[in-house]
């Protein structure tokens, strides 16, 4: 078998079956329709900044899934039988499978721009995703999300820590002066945190706390249901994704939440947002809003208010998870509009965004990073092309790796978070500013 | 029975029937499968997101304005083969007749002429796609058996068609059975290869469009 990262021990043949196993299992008409119309145009590749970049025509979205396409086709399509009677697809191997992990895992964020370019409208990066859930079934998610999304499942969090994170968080509440209500038995707002948020952006954190309490919400973190992350999400295992999200849910009804709020976090909006009640098996008893939303509204009923920002030239990165996959489009602008910033918008913004390069966990692949920072070349230089001197996004893992990017391309630009804007701009109490 | 007779008797009658039975199989074979219920909660309204999908329909035929120049050349020359096709198809006076017999009514055609000239630049586009389908790199990785013999099937259509309006090669008669015996093998083939899309394009954007819509994205 390649270089790919296996996990478990299972014979070649029982990660073929795990494989297949997995993506029958979410095989329902929407996917088999979804393969029946691909008609090999090959038009997806030019929506995938990793082909845009590269050229290479192995990273073309449909081609990412073709060892399921093959597998439809042989075993569950119509004419199966006659696919398999005059071998008209071969049967998928391990040793393909484990070439596929890179083009599955290293080279996709699912970022879903594929999905809007298709002529056929095939929504390729929703096969992109159940492909990832077979791959994991098969033992075949790269290491680094596996144990991340093994960790979170059984802690909570998908990393050890020296300290845990509750306890950074009420370290980042005094060390920012700002009230953290930790545990309360009831609110009508639950809120989250990344992650990536307590390690590496603490006044992220705080300006989140500063902003709920600006607003007057009734809300509160809970220790069991704290980060919003879900890495079973990017490692492609579903039930461990159920199982990370069922902490939030569970969280969110034992406090009687009206609201779960998703922090600045594309991914954690996807799966709490669209994909939660699936796996939950019912609709969810609360809203789940993004940050932004949820802080649009607020401007909306007039508890946030805000002062004019003196930011300058200033562009911004719409998360694909937020906009593209979420339907987030307005309420970062009215944010920022209320700041008084007129943006200088990227080439590609809005739903046509090309992405940061380090979603669907592609950031926490190791052996990724070549490839990421190649394809990033093009995002970087559509961001320098505005001339602006504030760049601005509302995802932290996106923010996370601009900042690595900055640091591998000596980069002059700082990505900033629109919430710490929004939470530095306050009018009235609860401005840090 | 003579060629042209079996062409267009037998022949045309079971590549129908395969047509017929094979094109419902494709479509309930999958339709058959389990339709999971999306239980997380709709940002739009179900007549919103089923209008998205609609509009969907439409304005997926071209391409949106952040991706024209890299895809705009390559969609064009799509579009321009179909369009050659379903003038000739629809718009030939031969065709009409044929048709209307079995639909019980015709309408206006085009003149022959035109329908030669339309023709030779339909194949020539035609064989422009082959061309790109083994020279570009993306299109060669991703073709298979039903890419090549789906273009075949059609180009062979095209050929023999007007060979038949130009008596080239053999007698009118022979000439016009290979014709409809090419048609019989595209019907055939059909239900089998990649000419699916014809039935798949409208719900396939309906259902993108509505899926994206549902949640207030862009579709």
């Amino acid at each position: 078998m390649s270089d790919a990262d296996v996990t478990g021990a299972k014979t070649p043949q029982a990660r073929v079956d795990g494989a297949m196993h997995g993506f029958a299992q979410e095989l329902g008409a929407l996917s088999a329709f979804r393969l029946e119309s691909c008609i090999h145009c090959g038009i997806c590749a030019e929506a995938c900044h990793f082909y845009i970049a590269t050229e290479d025509p192995q990273y073309t979205p449909i081609w990412k899934v073709e060892p399921f396409k093959q597998a439809y086709k042989r075993e569950a399509s119509p004419f199966a039988p006659l696919y398999r009677l005059f071998g008209l697809t071969r049967e998928v191997t391990a040793e393909q499978l484990a070439e596929w992990q890179h083009l599955l895992f290293d080279s996709c964020n699912m970022c879903g721009r594929c999905s809007l370019i298709c002529p056929m409208g095939i929504d390729v990066a929703a096969l992109i995703e159940q492909a990832r859930h077979a791959m994991f079934e098969a033992g075949l998610a790269p290491k680094e999300l596996y144990q991340k999304a093994a960790h979170q499942r059984a802690t909570g969090q998908p990393e050890p820590s020296a300290e845990p994170y509750r306890e950074q968080l009420l370290t980042i509440g005094k060390r920012f002066g700002i009230e953290i209500p930790l545990d309360q038995p009831e609110a009508e707002v639950l809120v989250c945190v990344p992650r990536t948020d307590i390690e590496h952006y603490p006044s992220a954190v705080a300006a989140l706390a500063r902003v709920m309490q600006h607003v007057g919400a009734s809300y509160t973190f809970r220790s069991d249901g704290l980060i919003a992350e879900n890495y079973g999400y990017y490692a492609g295992g579903k039930s461990w994704q159920r199982d990370i999200s069922l902490k939030l849910i569970e969280q969110a009804i034992l406090v009687k939440a009206k609201t779960l709020v998703v922090p600045e976090c594309g991914h954690a909006y996807t799966a709490l947002r669209w994909e939660a009640a699936d796996l939950y098996g019912k609709a969810l008893p609360f809203k789940v809003r993004h940050i932004t939303e949820f802080l649009a509204d607020e401007l909306t009923a007039g508890r946030l208010k805000l002062a004019r920002a003196d930011t300058g030239k200033t562009t911004f990165h719409d998360p694909c998870q937020l906009v593209r996959k979420g339907g987030v489009n307005e309420a970062p602008r009215a944010l920022m509009h209320a700041l008084g910033i007129e943006l200088d918008e990227l080439k590609n913004h809005g739903a046509f965004s090309f992405c940061c390069g380090g979603g669907g966990g592609v950031l926490d692949i190791e052996r990724a990073a070549p490839l990421r920072y190649r394809t990033m070349e093009n995002k970087l230089r559509e961001i320098d092309d505005t001339g602006a001197v504030t760049f601005v996004t509302s995802c932290s893992d996106c923010r996370r790796t601009f900042d690595d990017a900055k640091a591998h391309f000596t980069w002059d630009k700082t990505p900033h978070s629109l919430l710490e804007l929004v939470a530095n701009n306050l009018i009235g109490t609860g401005n840090g500013a | 029975m003579d060629l042209l007779g079996f062409a267009r008797g037998p022949a045309l009658r079971v590549a129908l029937a395969v047509f017929c039975i094979g094109v419902l199989w494709r479509i309930v074979g999958f339709g058959l499968l389990r339709l999971r219920r999306d239980l997380n909660k709709p940002r739009a309204s179900i007549a919103r997101f089923l209008t998205r999908g609609l509009i969907t329909v439409g304005s997926r035929s071209w391409p949106h304005p952040e991706f024209i120049p890299r895809t705009g050349a390559g969609e064009a020359l799509g579009y321009s083969y179909h369009i050659g096709l379903f003038i000739v198809v629809l718009l030939f006076a031969p065709h009409v007749a044929f048709i209307g017999s079995l639909v019980g009514f015709t309408w206006p055609a085009l003149p022959s002429s035109l329908i030669t000239v339309i023709s030779v630049l339909t194949l020539t586009l035609f064989l422009a796609v082959l061309f790109r389908r083994v020279t570009h790199p993306v299109l060669r990785m991703l073709s298979n058996f039903d890419d090549y013999f789906s273009w075949f099937v059609t180009a062979l259509v095209l050929v023999t068609g007007l060979a038949n309006t130009a008596h080239i090669g053999a007698r009118y008669e022979t000439l016009l059975a290979l014709h409809i015996l090419s048609v019989d093998l595209l019907l055939v083939w059909f239900p089998f290869g990649k000419l699916m899309h014809a039935f798949y394009l409208v719900p396939s954007r309906a259902i993108n469009g509505a899926l994206l819509g549902r949640k207030g994205a862009v579709s």
